[in-house]
Formats: C-alpha cells, sequence, structure tokens
C-alpha cells in the first residue's frame, strides 16, 4: 500500500490527504488506519481543555515550542465548532501559531467538530493515530472552547490540561462535578492579571478538598502568560513529569486499556447497527416503528424489543 | 450529512492590516456550510502554501488591499505548484485593479472579487470551481 509508505516515510501531503480521508470517513481511510494502527502507540497524547479565551491556542503555541527545543516533533489537532444550523465553521486556532509556521516538525491540523458535542470531532482518535504512525513524539490536541462537561478528551489524551484564567468564576465553580475532574495539570493563564492569585487559591482549594486515593499524584497548578512565554517550561516539565508518572505507576497501561475498551464498544455499537439496517432493507423498518410509536398504536421499548427479535 | 464540507483557507498576505473584508467573507462561507480555516493577518506566501497543505484545503481565498498582488500572487502560485497543490482553487479580492486581472488569471487564479461584489456570487463561484 504506497499511501501507508509515503506517509511513513515522511510525505506530508499524503498525512494530509488521509486525515481528510479519516474526516470524510471514506473506507479507503479505514484500511490504511488498520494498518497504521500497529505502527501507533508510541507518541504522547496531550489534550488541552478550558473554557473560549482562556488562551488555549496560545498556550498550545509556546508548548509546541517548547517541545520542539528539546529536540521533539510535534502534531496538533486544533479543534473548533461546526454549526448546527450550516454544517459550516470557522477553524481559528492557527491564527495564535503563526511562530511555528516553517518548521517541518510541525503538523498542524484544524477540525470541525461536526456535531459531536463532548469538545472533540467523530475522527479525532483516528486522526491522532495516524499521527502517531507517522512519528510525531507529541500530538497536542485543542479541544473546543469548553464549557462544563466536554470531557471526551480525558478518554483520548495520556495528559489533560485544563485551562483556567482568572474572573471566569467563584469557587462553588471550582469543587462543581466536571471538567475540572479530568485536570492532569492544572494551567492559572493570564496569570498577570489581578486576580490570578484568587483562582489560583480557588483551584488550591478544590484540590485539598478533594480525596484522593493513597499514593494519588497531587495535580500541579502552573501559573502561565502565555503571550509572554511566562511558566511554559514548567508547564513542559510538568506535562513530561505526568507521564513518568504514569509509566512508573502503570497507571499508563490501565487508561491505555480503557480507551481501547471504549473504542471497542463504539465501534462494535455502529456497526452492528449498520448491519441491522442493511439487513433489514434500510430504514424502512426503523421507519415504519418511528410512525407505530408516533400514533401510539406502540411505545418505543415494545418496538425496539420487536425490531431485535 | 450527505454532502461533505468544502474546505477553504481565508488569507491575508502582504503587510495591510486591514481584515473587516477577510472575515466578511469566512462568515458567509461559513453560513454557506464550508469549513473555513481562517490564518489572520500578514502571511507570508510561505505560510499560506504550507497551512493549504497542513489543511488539506479545496480553496484558497487571498485578501490583498495594499496593492502587492502583483508580486505575492506569482509567488503564492509558484509555491503551490511545487509543494504539489496545483489542484486547489485560488479566488483573490480586495482592491485590484482591473488591468491586472488579466495577469492574475494567466497565474492560474481562478478568480478575482472587487470591492461590491456580493458574497452569493462567491459562493455560487467557489462551489462551481469545486465541482469540476
Amino acid at each position: 500500500m504506497d499511501l501507508v509508505d509515503s506517509l511513513l516515510s515522511g510525505n506530508r501531503r499524503a498525512l494530509a490527504r488521509l486525515i481528510t480521508q479519516i474526516e470524510n470517513d471514506l473506507p479507503v481511510a479505514r484500511n490504511v488506519l488498520a494498518t497504521l494502527y500497529m505502527r501507533a502507540g508510541r507518541a504522547h497524547l496531550v489534550g488541552v481543555t478550558g473554557a473560549p479565551g482562556t488562551g488555549k491556542s496560545t498556550l498550545v503555541n509556546e508548548l509546541a515550542r517548547a517541545f520542539r527545543q528539546s529536540g521533539r516533533t510535534v502534531a496538533i489537532i486544533a479543534i473548533d465548532p461546526t454549526s448546527p444550523f450550516t454544517g459550516g465553521a470557522i477553524l481559528g486556532d492557527r491564527i495564535r501559531m503563526r511562530d511555528l509556521s516553517g518548521d517541518s516538525g510541525v503538523f498542524i491540523r484544524s477540525m470541525a467538530t461536526r456535531g459531536s458535542l463532548g469538545g472533540l470531532a467523530r475522527a479525532t482518535a483516528d486522526v491522532a493515530t495516524a499521527l502517531d504512525a507517522a512519528g510525531f513524539d507529541v500530538v497536542l490536541i485543542e479541544t473546543v472552547g469548553a464549557g462544563q462537561s466536554e470531557v471526551d478528551i480525558a478518554q483520548l489524551a495520556h495528559t489533560v490540561l485544563v485551562v483556567e484564567a482568572p474572573g471566569l468564576g467563584d469557587d462553588v465553580q471550582a469543587i462543581k462535578a466536571g471538567i475540572l475532574e479530568i485536570a492532569d495539570v492544572l494551567v492559572v493563564n493570564k496569570a498577570d492579571q489581578p486576580n490570578a492569585d484568587i483562582t489560583v487559591r480557588a483551584l488550591r482549594g478544590m484540590l485539598a478538598l478533594s480525596q484522593p486515593e493513597s499514593g494519588a499524584r497531587p495535580t500541579p497548578i502552573c501559573e502561565t502568560v502565555a503571550t509572554e512565554g511566562k511558566g511554559i517550561a514548567e508547564l513542559a516539565a510538568a506535562i513530561d513529569d505526568h507521564r513518568s508518572h504514569l509509566n512508573a505507576s502503570g497507571g499508563m497501561i490501565e487508561r491505555t486499556r480503557a480507551r481501547i475498551r471504549r473504542q471497542i464498544e463504539t465501534m462494535l455499537r455502529e456497526q452492528l447497527y449498520a448491519r441491522f439496517i442493511s439487513r433489514n432493507g434500510g430504514h424502512a423498518e426503523l421507519d415504519a416503528a418511528v410512525e407505530a410509536v408516533m400514533d401510539r398504536r406502540v411505545d418505543p421499548y415494545s418496538a425496539v424489543e420487536e425490531m431485535i427479535k | 450529512m450527505t454532502t461533505l464540507p468544502i474546505r477553504v483557507l481565508v488569507a491575508k498576505p502582504g503587510l495591510d492590516g486591514h481584515d473587516r473584508g477577510a472575515k466578511v467573507i469566512a462568515r458567509a462561507l461559513r453560513d454557506a456550510g464550508m469549513e473555513v480555516i481562517y490564518t489572520g493577518l500578514r502571511q507570508t506566501p510561505e505560510m499560506i502554501a504550507e497551512a493549504a497543505l497542513q489543511e488539506d484545503v479545496d480553496v484558497i481565498g487571498l485578501s490583498i488591499l495594499s496593492g502587492a498582488h502583483n508580486a505575492l500572487a506569482p509567488r503564492i502560485m509558484e509555491l503551490l505548484k511545487t509543494g504539489g497543490l496545483s489542484d486547489v482553487k485560488v479566488f483573490m479580492g480586495g482592491i485590484i485593479p482591473d488591468e491586472d486581472i488579466p495577469m492574475l488569471r494567466s497565474l492560474g487564479i481562478a478568480g478575482v472579487f472587487g470591492p461590491g461584489t456580493s458574497t452569493e456570487t462567491i459562493v455560487r463561484a467557489i462551489r462551481e470551481a469545486v465541482k469540476e
């Protein structure tokens, strides 16, 4: 298969084409991924999430530069939302990443969510696999500007950064369930702003309240000013530390196993559904069930029971 | 989803700082269901060709108001060609005198849109060009 060969030999055009095929869910992409999968598993997948405007793209730009300085190659997947009304999207994360232009050790790809709601695009995991197989040492995955429950990144990345900025909420926000729980490293960006210490204190209080299992690693809080490159070296070190910790504690194996299980479950569900639809002559039976439930001739629970009999 | 979205790179090469037009176009293309990669101000031809390759776009939209189109366009088209991106359709907009348009078209620029062009016209031109 020459697409695989040219991709493994560093052909960036081939890589870009493959990512499009993966995004568009073309059968050819699935065949290539099957081969590439066996070559993947080496890259460190780092997720960067947080509310819109906290500085995720600028941080990703600075982190990529830091990793490049330590001699590692970096791929970036930058995700922005698709309009639910038109299917269009403005993908604007590259604006903050112009410093990385001209470096052949960096590859940036913007993705639209195309209807996914968990903060990632549906194809993000497969695109990460392709970048991993293509030999990038670090894959930085920037989610859409996340609210409180866009936590899919926790199921994909080895290390998750949750980026906060001053002035976004009080200490009750900090103890709510959701996005803060998935942080392996907490980042307070824009740390030169007046209320930054209040944000740091709220996060510290939140961490003190949680009762980690004995032997668990405390979540570090990194303060950064991404626009000036301040605190970036420390943040890059915290990311590396987390990876070493995962490797040493067996956490990496556990996370990988959980991720593979979820991936197989999802694919199984999709494939079984597709097979069901094709075996039963397209959507006719489904349409009939919808009409029957609409007219309240049957309830949805019994309708599904009947269909899978 | 039945049709795949058209991917468009919107870029502003050159040194002028007026990006309102580029933003209006980006927004109109988004509303037409396209995925727009917006790269911002002061892009070099090299940055534009590199971004087009990584993003695997179908179309590039260039906004130039500085008068430097006769210098920038040939360089961008040359870089796209050497990068194996000859199949990407390139459109230009901004302040471009009519007498320069034949030269730009001869470089392979798919269309040039002057001030006052409706966004419908631009959307239609892009859809037609991608269909080819």
